[in-house]
């Protein structure tokens, strides 16, 4: 029952911040989403994941306002305001259509499958030691998937530094401010 | 069933952002949120009736436990989702520096 | 109320980031060291860590944080993390095959157990803290270049 006023929680969160007007409000209603999810991988069982859910959270809300700050414009709504509207809401309703045929095929809620999960479960505590699963599943089990994440994040941080970067933007900001100007 | 029509009404939500919307910081929220309904959906799946958290203790035997392998893909992809985020942002740093507004038809605008 | 003092935020402020700030890097450092015997592991203390830097960013100026942990310091630990996890990785080869847990798996339910995979919480926390702390510095140091231009 939880799980309903939570997530409703989250979808009145969500509409909250798709229509604002104001931009740091609108980020702060994303806080909101982010915190009750938290909340929820909490009841749902899945102590490791809320822990980084709420850390990243704060991060991520850290860099949102930071970039938000001060820059508060009105943005136009003009154009053909109608027709786009129409076929957003079109593409979006025959997107939960399909979605909803497709979850007939997935075994119900509170009862998964877990066929090589029920491997790890019985032989992990013996095979690797560790008490926590979830540990052993992504650094012995499946480190591989550790890895892939670890390259993804080396390549974050490199085209940060490189979209960032100010000596190369110092040279070119003379000749393309001079024809701006 | 309910939760998961639920959390794919989430998703949608994020979808509609991100195709309706206008300005990039409404755009990165949109991205944001289908993000966090995909999170939530991967540990609905394996979520299983009367289960314990998937940690074993000293002196006892437990069980009847969720399911560990989404919680442990899911743990990965958090942290992808808060790089790339921030990736977004400073993309979009870089644009409204360069045009000074965040609106992206105004950026096709003043680019022709 | 001079202007020359306030680099950063408050009195109040600063005071309790005084006390706080070693807390938080404490527990992050007990998060990522308890990673395979209880909830956490190295992603959550790795975020944990970086956090509390950026808290001593916010409250004190970035020229405060910088020196305590320069930005090519971040950079130079968040590769060592990954040539750290890679190399604990090519160290299964001498028994076998690739993130082969090569070393004694121990007694369970203590600190020093299961084999490689402390090792691999550190080297990740150093990864993942180290990188986004280097993105949060890249992005205030453009907001302030912004900021100077206008």
């Amino acid at each position: 029952m939880e799980l309903y006023i939570l997530l409703g929680f989250m979808i009145l969160g969500a509409i909250i911040a798709i229509e604002i007007k104001d931009l740091l409000s609108s980020v702060v209603a994303v806080g909101a989403v982010g915190l009750g999810l938290s909340i929820m991988f909490l009841i749902l069982k899945a102590p490791d994941v809320a822990i980084t859910q709420l850390v990243v959270e704060i991060l991520a809300l850290i860099i949102l306002v930071r970039a938000t700050l001060k820059k508060d414009l009105p943005f136009s709504a003009s154009g053909r305001w109608f027709f786009n509207t129409i076929i957003t809401i079109c593409f979006v309703a025959l997107f939960l259509i399909v979605g909803m045929k497709c979850f007939k095929d997935l075994p119900g809620f509170g009862y998964p499958i877990m066929r090589i999960s029920s491997v790890y479960l019985k032989d992990g505590l013996s095979q690797t030691g560790a008490a926590n699963t979830v540990a052993s599943v992504i650094l012995d089990y499946r480190a591989y998937d550790t890895l892939g994440e670890a390259t993804v994040l080396f390549t974050a941080v490199i085209g940060v530094l490189a979209i960032v970067r100010r000596i190369g933007r110092k040279k070119q900001g003379k000749t393309i401010g001079e024809d701006d100007e | 069933m309910a939760l998961y029509i639920l959390c794919t009404i989430l998703f949608s939500l994020g979808l509609y952002c991100i195709l309706r919307k206008r300005n990039i910081i409404k755009i990165i929220i949109g991205v944001i949120i289908a993000e966090y309904a995909v999170n939530l959906f991967f540990v609905l799946i394996g979520y299983r009736v009367e289960g314990r958290a998937p940690i074993h203790a000293p002196d006892q035997k437990i069980l009847n436990m969720v399911d560990p392998l989404p919680q442990a893909i899911v743990l990965t992809a958090i942290v992808i989702g808060l790089a790339t985020t921030a990736l977004l942002i400073a993309i979009a740093m870089r644009i409204y520096e360069k045009y000074g507004t965040f609106d992206i038809t105004k950026i096709k605008e003043l680019k022709g | 109320m001079s202007r020359k003092h306030e680099k950063g935020m408050s009195l109040i402020v600063k005071t309790i980031t005084r006390f706080t700030v070693g807390l938080i890097l404490l527990y992050g450092i007990y998060i990522l060291s308890h990673g395979h015997i209880s909830p956490g592991g190295g992603f959550a203390g790795g975020v944990i860590v970086a956090l509390s830097f950026i808290h001593l960013m916010l409250a004190y100026g970035k020229e405060t944080a910088l020196k305590k942990l320069p930005k090519n310091v971040a950079s130079f630990f968040e590769s060592s993390g990954a040539i750290l996890f890679l190399g604990i990785a090519l160290l299964g080869f001498t028994g076998g095959y690739f993130f082969l847990n090569f070393l004694s798996k121990g007694q369970p339910f203590r600190l020093f157990s299961a084999g490689i995979i402390p090792l691999c919480n550190i080297a990740i926390s150093f990864k993942v803290g180290a990188g986004l702390f280097t993105i949060f510095v890249a992005l205030v140091l453009l907001t302030f270049e912004i900021g100077k231009k206008k």
